[in-house]
Formats: structure tokens, sequence, C-alpha cells
């Protein structure tokens, strides 16, 4: 049986600074995971990959995460994605910071 | 302390140079990511979860008041005010732009520092003894070879693309501070019929696959040993399987192939090498040895001291658990302790860097160590001067009274920052210490290491720590495993898994149950943990972990 395909986002850092990007629906990049695009069909998700690994300019090591739909916008499902969207739990650095 | 050569820093210069365009190349995208990976590796640069690190060598741990002050800067300028000082006596740096890192390695030249083979399948810093040139223990001082040691692999055209990466480490003493047994080449000094020489443990290392090393050689002439190491690494070149890279580190290439059959390879690569080493590496090992000369030891009366150390139990508690005997009458070796309970281990300020720096230059022959359990030390401090320099202390956070006690944690960045990471680190070391500091019980304890990582990869030690924390993904959830009865000594053994692992939120409590069963077993306050732990086995401690547990929860 196939399996089932759950939901994404394109996600990396930034060439530059090193932090955490997603990729948009118009094809850019946001330092926060609600404004990112959620990818619910397969063949798209790679798609939007491909893309990302074509801008070696803007993004490192870009990648799928998994990623579920909320009133918020894409919300992490794994405590990894949770960590890279907030920063680290023993300083107020990192996205918590700057997106606050 | 040595001080780079013309060429030592026309090299780092021309590497500096190198690097800026390497940069500019991948910002230009002239240089694919994979192009500019193994360069930013060999220059320590990692991308990790939330920005770039930059790891900097600190060449056995060892650090003058003006290279303290600039690390302070960098953090400063290109950092967010603070460094992370690591297990291999490094310094990293958690939050620099790619654009920056360019001059943050010219501003580390400037104090003949590097981050030159931090990273990558290369010979790394070379690690020592953090009380070497001052402990009362020691045969001699092993920082002098440990300086050869990283002239001779800085940039070693054979050893540039290993299988993997190669951890040497040296002790000067019996009582080995320096987890050589943990290391891929450990080196003992050791002295034979009034000769000194080296004691030489391969095969040793944690990760997936812990093992202890073992002594290939129990003495080495020094006149032997460059040309002895680089047969050691160079029989492991060939050798090592480049096919797996979990197999791929030398305890795996000595395991396979047996002690014995590796010693004789070595054996055989020395008699073809040892012809090539005309000496040159004689006469470079005396000049070091002059630039590591002892400093000149004054001869003051204690009296201050005796007297803080009567009337003041602040100070009195200090000093019985952060002082260690120097080898000069009247002198002690200062250990400042970077885990004050509650913060992160191993982090400093700027602010706090520049204290320290200050102390060192004022009290300390201006020498300062960074110690593979993440503290600093100042060597060579008169005890005349403690008191004034504990009250110095006091104020910038950094005289907590806990080395060697429950609190001294190791712990990795874990997945607060690591890329590699399976669970966290930072916070449990966090919470173990604010948890025992409550309880008001770590002097009770005495001397426990707790040392946890957040992965396999057991950057903290964890297998040979008293009491080993691991954390790991269990589908998806933090799970943290626990070993008892770690030795990083000379008594170096990996410690046995106690059972299933524990959540996050259950790590704490498992802790404090073990803790509580020791204080219960133990004979007296005397006998340590690891003592009860060898006279009673694991199944009380299981016992007490698992059995008390259900028993809490069916409460």
């Amino acid at each position: 049986m196939a399996r089932t395909f759950t939901p994404k986002v394109v996600t990396g850092n930034a060439l530059i600074e090193g932090d955490v990007i997603y990729q948009t629906a118009d094809d850019g990049w946001t330092r926060d995971l609600a404004e990112a695009e959620l990818l619910t069909d397969e063949a798209h998700a790679n798609l939007r990959l491909l893309i990302a690994e074509g801008q070696p300019e803007e993004i490192v090591g870009a990648y799928l995460a998994d990623a579920v739909a909320s009133d918020d916008g894409p919300e992490p499902t794994h405590f990894r994605e949770d960590f890279r969207r907030t920063g680290p739990s023993n300083y107020f650095h990192g996205k918590q910071a700057e997106l606050s | 302390m040595y001080n780079y050569s013309e060429f030592d820093a026309a090299f780092v210069a021309e590497r500096n140079r190198q690097f800026r365009h390497q940069v500019e190349r991948r910002v230009s995208g002239a240089l694919t990511e994979d192009e500019f990976k193994p360069l930013r590796l060999m220059n320590g640069l990692y991308l990790q979860l939330h920005a770039y690190m930059l790891r900097v060598a600190i060449p056995y741990g060892t650090l003058n008041s003006r290279q303290m002050r600039q690390l302070a800067l960098i953090a400063e300028k290109f950092d967010k005010g603070y460094g992370h000082f690591t297990t291999r006596q490094n310094i990293q740096y958690n939050w620099p732009t790619l654009k920056d890192v360019p001059d943050m390695l010219d501003a580390l030249a400037e104090v003949d520092m590097h981050a030159i083979q931090t990273s990558g399948n290369t010979i790394r810093n070379v690690t020592a003894d953090h009380f070497a040139g001052a402990a009362a223990d020691e045969v001699a001082d092993p920082r002098p070879v440990a300086e050869l040691i990283r002239q001779w692999s800085t940039d070693h055209p054979e050893f540039q693309f290993l299988p993997r990466k190669f951890k040497v480490a040296v002790t000067g003493s019996e009582n080995d501070r320096a987890v050589i047994k943990a290391h891929d080449i450990g080196l003992q000094i050791v002295e034979k019929d009034g000769e000194i020489g080296y004691c030489v443990v391969v095969g040793g290392g944690l990760g997936r696959t812990p093992m202890i090393g073992k002594v290939i050689n129990d003495f080495v002439s020094q006149a032997d040993l460059l040309p002895y190491l680089e047969a050691v690494v160079s029989v492991w070149n060939l050798l090592g399987r480049r096919d797996n890279k979990y197999k791929a580190r030398i305890k795996i290439t000595v395991h396979e192939h047996g002690i014995d059959d590796i010693r004789a390879r070595v054996e055989e690569r020395f008699n073809a090498i040892k012809p090539s080493f005309t000496g040159v590496d004689l006469v470079l090992f005396n000049d070091i040895k002059a630039a590591f000369a002892p400093p000149a030891f004054r001869a003051d009366s204690a009296a201050i001291y005796e007297t803080a150390y009567k009337t003041d139990p602040i100070f009195r508690s200090w000093a019985d658990t952060n002082l260690a005997a120097h080898r000069a009458p009247g002198y002690a070796i200062v250990q400042i302790s970077l885990k004050a309970h509650g913060e992160t281990p191993g982090d400093a300020t700027s602010e706090q860097m520049r204290v320290m720096a200050d102390l060192a230059e004022a009290y300390g022959h201006d020498e300062l160590r960074i110690s593979h359990e993440q503290n600093v030390i100042l060597p060579h401090v008169h005890k005349s001067d403690l008191p004034a320099l504990h009250a110095e202390l006091k104020k910038h956070g950094l005289a907590t009274a806990n080395i060697g006690l429950i609190s001294d944690i190791i712990a990795c960045p874990g997945m607060d920052y690591c890329a590699l990471a399976t669970a966290r680190s930072i916070p449990v070391a966090q919470q173990i210490a604010t948890r025992f500091d409550e309880l008001k019980l770590e002097h009770e304890v005495g001397d426990l290491k707790i040392k946890i990582s957040g992965c396999i990869n057991a950057c903290g030690h964890h297998h040979v720590g008293h009491i080993g924390i691991l954390g790991l993904d269990r589908a998806g959830v933090e799970n943290y495993q626990i070993t008892l009865g770690g030795n990083h000594t000379a008594d170096a053994r990996v410690g046995d898994r106690t059972g299933p692992g524990f959540a996050y939120d259950e790590i704490i409590p498992a802790i404090e149950r073990i803790v509580y069963a020791y204080l219960d077993l133990r004979t007296d306050a005397e006998e340590q943990f690891l003592d009860t732990y060898a006279r009673v086995g694991m199944e009380p401690f299981k016992a007490a972990l698992y059995e008390k547990a259900e028993a809490y929860a069916a409460e």
C-alpha cells in the first residue's frame, strides 16, 4: 500500500545569516513558519523543493519538513522543527526574539 | 607560552585570505554549497540549527589574557555577547553571519589564534590536562609536546583527507585529567630510567561505539614520537573504513584488526619513515619547551589566605571545592566554575571573559586554561591573592563552589543549537543543577560527575560520566537513557545502561532517585558514588530507578 503523503513546508537556512527560512507561495522566503506555503500534494512539494534547490544564493540545505495546517498557518509536527521556528530554550535568542 | 613564529603567522594569514575569497565566491554564486562546505569546515565553520557556528581552537586549552579579551571582543562585536567553551577545550560562537566570519578569523589571527582543523576529517585541536605546568603530580608539562603535535598535524599533507576526524589528547600526569583513553591517540608522559617518554594509547573513543583505548607502546622516546605518531595515523589512513562513516574511526580499525596486528603494522611503517625525520623536530621541541618555562613563582606568606579560610565560610566552601594542589609552595590552581546553578554549562559572557582575563593578568601570571569539563582555570595563583580574587569572581557570577559536584555538569549544546542532536541537553543540565541546589544536597553527595549528550555522538562524554545521560528521539519525543558507573580518569570505563529511558519531564526525578539511592547505599560519607556502584552493582540502583517510579505512579 502506498504511504500517505503528510503535508510539508520547504525549509532550510539562509545563506548569509544562517537562520531558518521557509518558502512562501509567491516564490519568496520568510523567517516565520506561519507565512510558509503548506504543501499537501507530493508531486507539487517535490517541485517546490527543486525550485528551492535552484536558489543556492538564498538557501542552504533545503528540505521538506512535516507540518500541519492550523488557523495560524503551518505548525510543526516534530519538536526539532518546533525548536527551529522558535530558537534555543536556554536564552531568548533567535526567532522568538526576532519575530516578537 | 608559545607565540606564533613568522611562519605560523604567515600561514594563518594566508589561510584567512583564502577563506575570505572562498566566502566571496560562495556569496557570488561561483561556488556551490557542495564545493564550499568542505572549505568552511576546514576553517571551523558549521551551519547549525538556527545559525552558523564558528568553532575556534584553543590549543591544549591554553590562553593568555590578551587572547581571552579578544574572544570577549569577538563575542560582543560579531555574536550575542557570549561564547560557549566545549569539551574539546575550544570556544564556539553560536550566532555569526557568513559575511562576518572572515573578519572574525582576522581578529583571531591578531592574537595568534585560528579555527583551522576544528572540523572535518583531519587531526583536530590537540587537548591536554588543564592543570598542565601547575599540577603537583605531573611528570612533565604536556603543553610543549601538544604544541609540537599541533605544528606537525596542521596542514599535514598526508592527513588532510583522513577516513574520519582524529583526536589527540596528552596528559603529563598519571592521574589522567585529559580523558586520554577516550581519544584516537592518548599520550601519557612517563619517565623510565631517568628518560622522559610517552605511553601511547590508541583506539579510544566515545560516540556510537564507545571504546576504551589500548596501549600500543608503553614507551616511545622523544626522538621517536613524531615518526611513531605519523606511523599510527598513516596505518589507519590506509586501513580505515572509508566505506562506512560509522566504522571509520581508528577505534573500529583497532577493534577489527586487533591491537597486535596494528602494533606490528605501525612498527613496520615507523621503521620505514623514521630515517626521514632528521632531528629537526627535536630542535623545534627544545625551542617550544623554552617558551613554556614556568613563571617566576614568588615566595610570600599565605597568612591572608589562612585567615580568610578560617573566618569566611563562603570563601572556605569555594576553596574546598574549587582549588587544586599546585606544585609550587604557597600556590594554588583555581578552577572558575562556568556552571552557576541554572546557567548554561560552559557559557561565559564577554564581561565574564574580561573579568577572568583581568584576574589572570593581576593574580595568575597571565595564564588561563579551558578544561574539557567546560570550566576556566587560573593555573598559578598565590594563595595570598585568593581572597581578593574570590571577591572579584563573586561580583560577576563566577564564584560558584561546585567543581566536581553534581551541578558541575558537562553538557553538549544538544538540540538547542546542534543540527545533529536528537534531544536537548542544556535544559536538563540546568534543571538538575537547580534542583540539587534547592535540595541543598550537592556537598553532601560529594564527587559525582554527570555528563549529558544530546545524541549518540557523545560530545557530552556521557559514557564516562558517573551518571551519563543520553538524549534520543523516540518516535518523535525526547527520551533520555541513563548509564551508571562510567569513569573518565586513568581507570576509564564505559558506564552501564540502566534500562528503558525517561521522558523529558521524567529525567530530573529519575536522577534524584539515583542520588537518593546512593545516599542510602553508601557505607559512609567517604564512600564516593563510583565506589558504591562498584560495590553494590546495578541492581539496587535499577530498583530505585524503576520500581520506585512505579510505586510513585500507583499512589
